[in-house]
């Protein structure tokens, strides 16, 4: 009796990992899976380091579990007569450091680029670099967006950072609406404007946060139109949650003709000239 | 048997005193300001499962909101809500998750561990007869309580609907402006003075831990014959020792400037929430480099205790040496060294130098190195054992099964790329879950088994124990395993409605799936509670040595009286010969640290007069 019950634990201990492992297959069918396949070129490298990833430590789980059940499988049989004296194997355990470490540093340092890609400025795609595509500023709870005026074009590093730090006339603004462009990178500055916050979009793959006082470029580059989410991925307060946002990548005519639409509302000041006598009781 | 073991059932002797300093203590400073490293560890371990229970509650709040958004919670709705008609409101699901986590971090984990086993088993298994500082010791426990205190008014200081719902990070700006979180106001500065009063009481114990360690070990107890709680603990103690004084520091910074005006993480002008521009130079960076360089260690703090407790169980379940016991050791320290170089791993994508994020990679990948050897000896403990599946091993080998999962998915976010999308979703959620509650949890569940016989002289009841296991592991599988789904799908923690983004509406049905799951392994809890309770005065009496065990704490009374040991104890050989030809040759499957070997029956001591006659005298 008490040997079907250390096999029923036995068994109890190896049900689960199915489970977990029969979960994880029918789950993109079930839509528990990304949002979408990654929308942006730097994304899709994620998503390829991701499965990578997620198909070593599969490895591993299953290997770990394969051992646990057969330990606890046998040791459950095991009811009479003594256990194996011993205090370890040199060997083995040079083994189960070098044969992991070996795959460890190999994971380390074939992600390093991709890292640096996303986030060391001098890596960024040029053109992105050279002309900003906004400033994105968080605030409790909305995220707030200046283009500079269409036909800007900057000069230099000096001429971003004078239009980082002061606003012209020409700036374009809008509230939880960013637009993008698709099919070039862009580059953008996030800042905040009282609290930390992050920006993530899920399908774009980009997530950085907002902190006060720095002013952060990241890049980014849709692969096709559509709208995006963006929302805030760092506690900013009571209404964290709602700061929600459409991510808007429009083919690059479409976007120059949006920023030019932006450009006529935003100099229109609701004053119609006057044009008959009707003006002049 | 060696006429040194004590007899297993050798009457149970409260009184019995190593010292023959017959003095009567009233009940006030026998059982309350107690100096007894036993008493205070009891008096731990009920504390921090009163509010493992609280804590818990505290879940399942986060878990109603996030299942049934903006309805009316059940029971308690009405009670603490009724102006908003029942609801949770943003402000109360900020305080919700944030004290959730205060809660089980600084009053549960880390002083059941530190506080409560740590308390009553350094001293009893190296075989002294207390802690170095007695008094010491007395007032890192009731330092908990003036934390408890100001957790406590923080929570109701605002009318039981706001409290700090900071996150228990408390990132400044929006903790350091009181304006940023109108609702935490004066919340947040108790909940940080009741952070400080926890590292105070958290600083007494490790100090006292490395003295005791160090200093009062029995003779024959080399520092390679501790058993591996023993060496977790004490690695635990320097950890402690060293990273705390810098959350202290930051913390006091952070209550400055919110109090007087300071600008250590406030920049110049913020416009919080309509307020005046702030005029600071200070850095929020700054807040995270000190918040983290002490609770990335803290996550080891609060794990490698279990990792030297479910080595001593799992060895002696198996009745079978540890495997590998220095590699143990060595990772054990390995863990405990790159802790301190790993903690920017929490802030890949918090705009700090890109630089930073690389090496920090590189040295989080690597401590998963350390983190394997262990798994691998522990399944090595288990390879040819004679398994015992009692309550304790089932616990150990869910520690196991879970830590294995908690590491693996830890890879993931390890890794700059993809934690650019897996940070602060629901996958950092089901990955801390699965090591603190999965793994550390679990051990601590068999710790209480195990141990619980030497606390009490009596055994809990192990048909609940089991049942206790069956619904937690279930249960906890159920509800922290699909988080990796949630993470992977891309919802954000710390969200009070993630439906209002569309294509997160999806995952109610498993948001609702996995608070059905969670409030059973939450009321599965009261089974431990009452199995604990009960047992105290109820359970089967026992001897000295129920488990068959063999470190130095089986050879006293149970309970062990005044002093501990009514005999002096001598260590005579390492601390897991389970099943050795010396074992054998007795006729059993054990010998105990003090037995001395049988070849040099005249030079031990304690051989002239056996322990059992001593009691007598």
């Amino acid at each position: 009796m008490k040997k079907h019950w250390n096999h029923f634990w036995g068994i109890f201990f190896m049900f689960w990992p199915v489970v977990a492992i029969l979960s994880c297959v029918v789950a993109p069918a079930r839509k528990w899976w990304f949002p979408g396949v990654a929308m942006s070129p730097l994304g899709e490298r994620i998503d390829d380091l991701f499965y990578l990833l997620l198909i070593i430590v599969t490895a591993v789980f299953i290997a770990t579990q394969i051992a646990m059940g057969y330990v606890l499988w046998k040791g459950a049989s095991r009811t009479s007569g003594t256990a194996w004296y011993t205090h370890g194997s040199h060997k083995l355990e040079v083994i189960w450091t070098i044969v992991p470490s070996g795959i460890l540093l190999f994971m380390a340092l074939y992600q390093l680029d991709v890292w640096a890609e996303f986030r060391v400025t001098s890596t960024f795609p040029a053109q992105a670099r050279n002309q900003p595509l906004a400033e994105v500023t968080a605030r409790q709870f909305e995220w707030r967006i200046r283009y500079p005026a269409p036909d800007r074009v900057f000069r230099g590093h000096d001429d971003i950072k004078r239009w980082l730090q002061q606003p012209e006339a020409g700036d374009l603004y809008t509230v939880n609406d960013f637009h993008i462009p698709t099919g070039r990178p862009v580059m953008f500055f996030l800042r905040s404007q009282d609290v930390q916050h992050a920006f993530f979009c899920p399908e774009l793959r980009v997530k950085q946060d907002a902190v006060p006082g720095l002013v952060i470029p990241i890049w980014t580059e849709a692969i096709a139109g559509g709208d995006y989410s963006l929302l805030c991925a760092e506690l900013c307060g009571w209404g964290h949650y709602k700061m929600k946002a459409r991510l808007a990548a429009q083919p690059e005519a479409a976007f120059q003709k949006y920023l030019r639409d932006l450009q006529t509302s935003q100099n229109d000041d609701g004053y119609v000239p006057p044009s008959d006598s009707s003006e002049q009781e | 048997m060696s006429t040194l073991n004590p007899p297993a059932n050798a009457p149970l002797a409260h009184d019995d005193h190593a010292h023959g300093e017959h003095h009567e203590l009233g009940f006030v400073r026998k059982y309350v300001f107690s100096t007894d490293h036993k008493i205070i560890g009891v008096q731990f371990l009920a504390t921090t499962l009163l509010m493992f229970i609280l804590g818990g509650a505290l879940a399942l709040g986060v878990r109603w909101q996030l299942a049934y958004p903006w309805s009316d919670m059940p029971i308690f709705g009405r009670l603490i809500f009724g102006a908003e008609g029942g609801q949770i409101s943003p402000e109360f699901y900020t305080m919700l998750f944030t004290m959730h986590a205060t809660v089980m971090i600084f009053l549960v984990i880390i002083p059941i561990l530190a506080g409560a086993f740590g308390n009553f088993l350094i001293p009893l298994q190296i075989g002294a007869d207390d802690m170095a500082f007695p008094t010491l010791n007395m007032l890192s426990y009731w330092f908990m309580w003036p934390a408890i205190g100001c957790f406590f008014f923080s929570f109701v200081s605002g009318g039981l609907t706001a409290g700090p719902g900071n996150g228990w990070t408390a990132y400044p700006v929006l903790s350091a402006i009181v304006s940023a979180s109108p609702s935490s106001e004066s919340a947040q500065t108790w909940w940080l003075i009741g952070l400080t009063f926890i590292g105070v009481s958290s600083m007494m114990g490790s100090i006292n831990y490395m003295t005791t360690i160090i200093n009062m070990r029995a003779p024959g107890m080399t520092l390679f014959r501790m058993p591996l709680t023993i060496w977790s603990m004490f690695i635990t103690a320097i950890l402690q020792a060293f990273a705390l004084p810098v959350l202290t520091a930051a913390g006091f910074m952070l209550v400055a400037d919110r109090m007087i005006g300071t600008c250590f993480f406030i920049p110049s002008g913020l416009v919080v929430n309509n307020a005046d521009p702030t005029v600071g130079g200070g850095q929020p960076l700054l807040w995270q480099h000190l918040f983290w360089f002490y609770s990335h260690p803290a996550v080891y703090i609060m794990l490698l205790p279990a990792m030297g407790m479910v080595s001593d169980m799992m060895s002696c379940m198996s009745r079978k040496p540890i495997f590998g016991y220095k590699p143990m050791v060595y990772s054990l320290a390995a863990i405990a060294g790159l802790g301190f170089i790993v903690w920017g791993h929490h802030m890949f994508t918090s705009g700090m130098n890109p630089a930073l994020g690389m090496t920090f990679m590189v040295a989080t990948i690597m401590i998963s190195l350390p983190s394997a050897i262990k798994t691998f000896n522990w399944i090595g403990t288990m390879w040819g054992g004679r398994l015992q599946f009692n309550t304790v091993m089932l616990n150990c080998i869910g520690f196991v099964s879970m830590f294995i999962v908690g590491g693996l998915s830890g890879v993931f976010m390890a890794s700059v790329p993809t934690d650019i999308y897996f940070h602060d979703t629901y996958f950092i959620v089901a990955h801390f879950h699965y090591v603190l509650f999965g793994a550390t949890l679990f051990g601590v569940f068999g710790a209480i088994h195990f141990w619980f016989p030497k606390m009490f002289g009596r055994m809990m009841s192990e048909t609940v124990g089991k049942v206790h296991f069956f619904l937690t592991f279930v249960g906890f599988n159920c509800t922290f395993f699909p988080m990796h789904l949630l993470g992977i799908a891309g919802m954000p923690r710390r969200y009070a409605d993630p439906y209002l983004h569309p294509y997160l509406e999806h995952l109610m049905p498993m948001n609702r799936f996995i608070t059905l799951s969670a409030a059973v392994m939450g009321f599965a809890q009261l089974l431990l509670l009452g199995n604990f309770f009960y047992s105290m005065f109820r359970g089967k009496k026992v001897g000295r040595n129920p488990w068959k065990a063999n470190g130095l704490e089986w050879s006293a009374p149970s309970p062990p009286g005044h002093g501990n040991f009514d005999f002096q104890p001598v260590c005579y050989r390492a601390p897991y010969e389970y099943s050795s030809p010396e074992a054998e040759a007795l006729g059993q499957d054990f010998i105990m640290q003090v037995d001395p070997p049988p070849e040099m029956p005249d030079e031990s001591p304690p051989d002239e007069s056996p322990p059992d006659e001593k009691t007598d005298t």
